[in-house]
């Protein structure tokens, strides 16, 4: 019998390495996986990569992780927030290394690497500081910018019901970067707030197809908590 | 007399016709939506995977999973739908919004738009889906003031600041006047009432055709 399933949150991260690559889904606080970052923080693991639209805000969860220098390098869009004062701290001490990418790259290098694709053009960020370094490829006349995929170790993302095979389904905007990374990582561990028997999915309105989960863990649901906006 | 802020967004609004679906940027492009007037059938896009936004909640029945991409809570339109970030941004990429509405640092009369940085050394540099909208939309215009806090033309020859797209821009409103601005330079679409076009031309570091 397939199940992926499991009791806790701490055996979904037990085996999470140093210096492994973890995604983190979420966009604001909205898909935010806060309690399985809180079980990668206990686990201990260090000399992280983390894959983030942003790079944590307030006290918990993410900023945490970075407060107790367990992350190395971040790559994220928008990592300057009205509450981001853990990571402002350690990137201006230079502990942490930042590699800054546009929202669409960073969607679209995650989705590569899950869908096999070893590269491709984009014409965001043609002329601007952000394209320093890269391929630049002219189709048409017009200039187009290299992007790479960007693989993980691990992506741990929130949706809000599943199955046993791993089918997921999300809660309203909260879905945001969870289907693209749960297909980029190598492992993908999933909350969700109510697991249900197998069948009980719409199939025509799965998300994402259990092929891309291989770790599920049940939570209860609580609200998401507001954020303060960017600056 | 110039535009104020709510003015100005009723202005830009004008230009939004009928059936486009715009994605408004944070801060003052997003008044916008509130000038939309109400024969028209707008469908706004959110960065975070919304199309079909609807206004703020009412107070008590805010849900966080629910944001815009300034992260405030927002509530859905009928007809809406929800998509992952790839597909969002995908949807910009490909030129299937019609319109984006951006706030910026400066303007090149050629269009260039600078609005994501401002190049301090200290500045903790952050993007988001800022060069994405950019040359994402099939029209992108920008909603600024005229100058800066020290009286200097925010539309410029080239911008000093770090870009964010090339040659990206089609209009660029401010409280003192719409202008056109792209290969040939920037052109006079209309003053803010009571603004001569001397004084507006006085205020710009382009020269403004008419």
């Amino acid at each position: 019998m397939i199940n992926k399933i499991l009791p806790t949150l701490r055996d979904a991260v037990a085996d999470i390495k140093d210096g492994a690559t973890v995604m983190i889904g979420g966009f604001g606080g909205a898909g935010m996986p806060n309690e399985l970052v809180d079980a990668l923080r206990e686990h201990g693991a260090k000399n992280l990569t983390i894959v983030n639209n942003n790079a944590g805000n307030g006290d918990f969860g993410l900023a945490l992780l970075i407060k107790e220098k367990r992350v190395r390098k971040i790559i994220c869009s928008f990592p300057r927030q009205a509450d981001s004062h853990h990571f402002d701290a350690a990137y201006r001490s230079g502990e942490l290394e930042l590699e800054l990418v546009p929202q669409g790259n960073l969607s679209e290098r995650i989705r590569a690497a899950g869908v096999g694709v070893a590269g491709f053009y984009v014409r965001t960020t043609f002329g601007t500081p952000l394209a320093e370094g890269k391929e630049i490829r002219e189709f048409n006349g017009v200039p187009f910018v290299l992007q790479e995929p960007i693989h993980a170790d691990f992506a741990l993302i929130k949706a809000d019901k599943g199955d046993r095979w791993g089918n997921l389904v999300y809660r309203k905007a909260a879905r945001n970067f969870g289907p693209v990374m749960a297909m980029a990582a190598k492992c993908t561990v999933a909350t969700v707030h109510e697991i249900v028997e197998l069948g009980a999915l719409d199939p025509e309105a799965v998300i994402t197809p259990g092929i891309f989960v291989k770790r599920i863990v049940q939570i209860p649901y609580v609200p998401t908590p507001g954020m303060k906006s960017k600056v | 007399m110039a535009w104020t802020k709510d003015q100005l967004a009723a202005r830009v609004a004008q230009d939004i016709p009928t059936g486009s679906v715009v994605n408004l940027g944070i801060g003052m492009p997003t008044s916008v939506a509130n000038h939309i007037p109400a024969t028209h059938e707008i469908i706004l896009h959110s960065e975070n995977g919304i199309l079909g936004m609807g206004p703020a909640p009412a107070p008590g029945e805010e849900d966080f999973d629910l944001i815009n991409a300034g992260k405030q809570p927002v509530t859905l339109n009928a007809g809406a739908s929800y998509f992952h970030s790839a597909d969002s941004f995908g949807m910009m990429r490909a030129g299937h919004l019609d319109v984006c509405v951006l706030g910026a640092f400066q303007v090149s009369e050629k269009g260039d738009l600078a609005n994501w940085h401002t190049g301090a050394k200290d500045a903790i540099p952050a993007v988001g889906g800022a060069m994405d909208l950019a040359i994402g939309a099939k029209k992108t215009f920008v909603m600024m003031d005229h100058v800066t806090k020290s009286g200097a033309s925010k539309i410029v020859p080239h911008c000093s600041y770090p870009l964010t797209g090339v040659g990206c821009v089609a209009r660029v409103y401010t409280d003192l006047a719409v202008l056109e601005v792209g290969p040939n330079g920037a052109k006079l679409v209309e003053l803010a009432p009571g603004v001569s076009f001397e004084e507006m031309q006085g205020k710009t570091g382009v020269v403004v055709g008419r």
